[in-house]
């Protein structure tokens, strides 16, 4: 059987656009937002702060210092954007990509890094912030994030959910189900899927033979797709929809169309499978770069303020370094801990055993 | 007093628990208008309401994954699996969610969260309606494994889980499902604590280790044993993890000889674990090798073979016979 692989998934992307990859502010019937100066120069701060943050992680990964490191190059428009939409009260789930949305939720970027250099398997308080612990297993957040939502809809909240994911993410049960249940509860939830167009090898086309942001009208909500590297659209359209959840009128999926430019993981190898003609067509929509010409085709920053954040970046990259370097490791019995809540006796004697082997190392 | 059925005991039980606290949910499938194809849940939904007690659409991870939000916001899910065969939809929900996140956030976050299964055979039902899947939870770190035999157990044991801060994987046994027995319903004294096995029959020659339905079977084995001038003790286990390790050991050094019985099969079931760590701590006590029965390593058969799968008083006897044959 052959496949029209330029239907479906590749069909011209019907986005919702604010700032075009030129820095041209354009219009849209049904999103606008109107945002001062001091707010634009901010977001394009938190752009350039959190790609520093990760370019400094995949070379710590690359240095030997983390395991692994999940770059978030190319989609910070999309996290900022939507991580600058939540208010204090609503609460997100990330996957394990989402540096910039734990960035916009104050988390101390060194405690991302813990789980990927092997001190833990997450670390931060999910409530301290309202940011979620890094979900690993594949959409399995989405379905935490209904529920949470169906909390906040019995505490009689006003407040939302936000739940992260993947375009692979789409094909998994657990999405679907979670989509089910935000439908016929009406949970005030957001979905919001960054469509980076591969999980890890596998492209578009072998998840979806529609565009994803459709699927929602099957499951009985709206879907809108949004340029995934605008970060004002990606606020707009992520505000709007939080409030619709906020004010009762159940969930939203939103898809941002975006590019990973990097690799799925340090492990990972994209010259393999993908081309190079496709990388260079994105580096024109640059999500940082767009901003920044806005900035100068309207007189709202200069030179200086673009070298000041840049200074502050390179700040940023070397007190990362230096935190992460200083992390200590964990002790082998702390591998006990926190298991379970309550007392739990096999705990206790696996814990003492193993002291007691540890000890007979000691001079 | 109050004369239960071990469904009803578990109703009384989650219906006091949801009347203490009102973080207390029930959600599963047909668990409100019908209550439950065992009718467990029978008429909680009539007096808490639909935000209490929640049909879900028919997707087991779904229910676990929701839970898990759920009790993220501060509330304490009460999950039915309609069947033990459809827990394995939610085995990931179950296995990498709601058992290690606790861990991942270490200590930040509880999960109270109770999975109950009504398990095993004997009701002649179709594939997927009578397996015994406990192995799979006790293997796995961060869960705790509970398994009810009596009506009395059932109504402390939900209660215990539900207020337990773990989360718990709750075994019903549902051929026993419409026992009866007497109930205090008024008074905690006699409560036994919930990681605490129990012996239910002492005796001085064989330790019969048993959980949920087969406790049944091994006090009938014991009554029939007795008329060969055999004395059986019957240690009804309660919780699979933790184990109540001392009372078993205790047991077996007073007895010297073990027969582990359960419905799974033998094959890296419970009973491996319970051999394993009756051999490592009482071996010098042993006069004879620590024996099971179970099920075959076969796929649970279809109901009419089903008498031969399950293990009965007779299979249990003669692994008795083989105990005292060393």
């Amino acid at each position: 059987m052959t496949v029209d692989a330029s239907r479906g998934a590749e069909a011209p992307p019907e986005l919702v656009q604010l700032l075009t990859p030129e820095g041209e502010r354009v219009e849209h019937p049904d999103y606008d937002i109107d945002l001062k100066p001091e707010e634009v120069r901010s977001l394009y701060r938190d752009l350039v702060l959190v790609r520093r943050i990760d370019l400094e992680a995949v070379a710590l990964q690359r240095q030997g210092e983390l395991g692994i490191w999940a770059s978030l190059l190319g989609q910070e428009a999309a996290q900022i954007g939507s991580g600058r939409a939540l208010t204090d009260a609503d609460m997100a789930f990330p996957t394990y990509r989402e540096h910039g949305v734990a960035w916009c939720r104050d988390v101390d970027p060194v405690k991302l890094l813990g789980l990927f250099r092997g001190v833990n398997h997450g670390g931060w308080d999910p409530r301290e912030h309202n940011f979620h612990l890094y979900t690993i297993v594949i959409g399995s957040q989405t379905l935490h994030a209904v529920g949470y939502a169906m909390g906040i809809q019995r505490d009689d909240a006003s407040a939302a959910a936000i739940a992260y994911f993947g375009d692979g993410a789409t094909s998994q049960g657990d999405v679907n189900e979670s989509f089910i249940w935000a439908s016929v509860f009406n949970a005030p939830i957001v979905f919001f899927c960054q469509n980076n167009q591969w999980a890890i090898s596998e492209p578009l086309e072998k998840q979806t033979r529609i565009p994803l942001y459709r699927r929602a009208s099957g499951f009985g909500f709206p879907g809108v797709r949004v340029d995934g590297n605008d970060v004002f659209a990606c606020l707009a359209v992520t505000r709007q929809a939080l409030k619709n959840a906020r004010e009762g009128q159940g969930p939203t999926l939103i898809e941002a169309f975006t590019y990973r430019m990097g690799a799925h993981t340090t492990t990972d190898d994209p010259t393999r499978y993908r081309v190079a003609s496709e990388l260079e067509a994105w580096k024109l929509k640059d999500p940082i770069e767009r901003v920044k010409s806005y900035l100068f085709k309207n007189e709202l920053a200069d030179q200086a303020f673009i070298e000041s954040v840049e200074a502050e970046a390179d700040q940023l990259g070397a007190d990362l370094r230096r935190r992460c370097l200083a992390m200590p490791d964990p002790q082998p019995l702390d591998m006990f801990d926190h298991v379970y809540a309550e007392p739990h006796p096999l705990i206790d004697e696996e814990r003492a055993q193993f002291a007691a082997y540890l000890e007979g190392f000691r001079d | 007093m109050t004369v239960l059925s071990l469904s009803k005991a578990l109703n009384e039980g989650m219906r006091k628990a949801m009347e203490d606290d009102p973080k207390v949910l029930i959600m599963g499938e047909d668990v409100g208008k019908l209550g439950g194809v065992f009718r467990v849940t029978d008429g909680l939904q009539k007096d808490f309401g639909e935000d209490r007690v929640i049909d879900t659409p028919l997707a087991e991870s779904g229910i676990i994954g929701t839970a898990i939000g759920l009790a993220l916001r501060g509330y304490r899910p009460v999950c039915e699996i309609q069947f033990d065969g459809f827990v394995f939809p939610a085995a990931d929900q179950i296995i990498t969610q709601l058992a290690k996140m606790p861990m991942r956030s270490l200590g930040a976050i509880k999960l109270p969260v109770v999975v109950r299964i009504p398990c095993g055979g004997g009701i002649g039902a179709v594939e997927h309606h009578s397996e015994s899947p406990e192995a799979y939870f006790t293997h796995t770190a961060g869960l705790r494994v509970v398994a009810c035999s009596n009506p009395a157990d059932a109504y402390v044991m939900i209660q215990q889980a539900i207020r337990s801060d773990d989360p718990v994987i709750f075994f019903e046994p549902k051929r026993r499902y419409w026992e009866k027995a007497d109930i205090d319903t008024g008074s905690t004294d006699w409560w036994t604590p919930l990681d605490k096995g129990r012996v239910v029959r002492p005796g001085t020659d064989v330790t019969l280790l048993a959980y949920g339905p087969m406790v049944k079977t091994c006090l009938e084995a014991a009554k029939a044993a007795e008329d060969d001038g055999r004395s059986l003790e019957v240690i009804d286990l309660r919780s699979l993890n933790p184990l109540d390790a001392p009372l078993v050991m205790d047991s077996v050094r007073r007895t010297g000889r073990v027969v582990v019985v359960h419905e799974a099969p033998v094959n890296s079931g419970f009973g491996a674990e319970l051999a394993a760590r009756i051999t490592e701590q009482c071996f010098y006590h042993l006069e004879s090798p620590v024996l099971r029965v179970g099920g075959f390593s076969t796929p649970y058969p279809p109901s009419k073979l089903e008498e031969y799968y399950l293990p009965d008083l007779d299979r249990v006897l003669d692994a008795v016979d083989r105990a005292f044959g060393y």
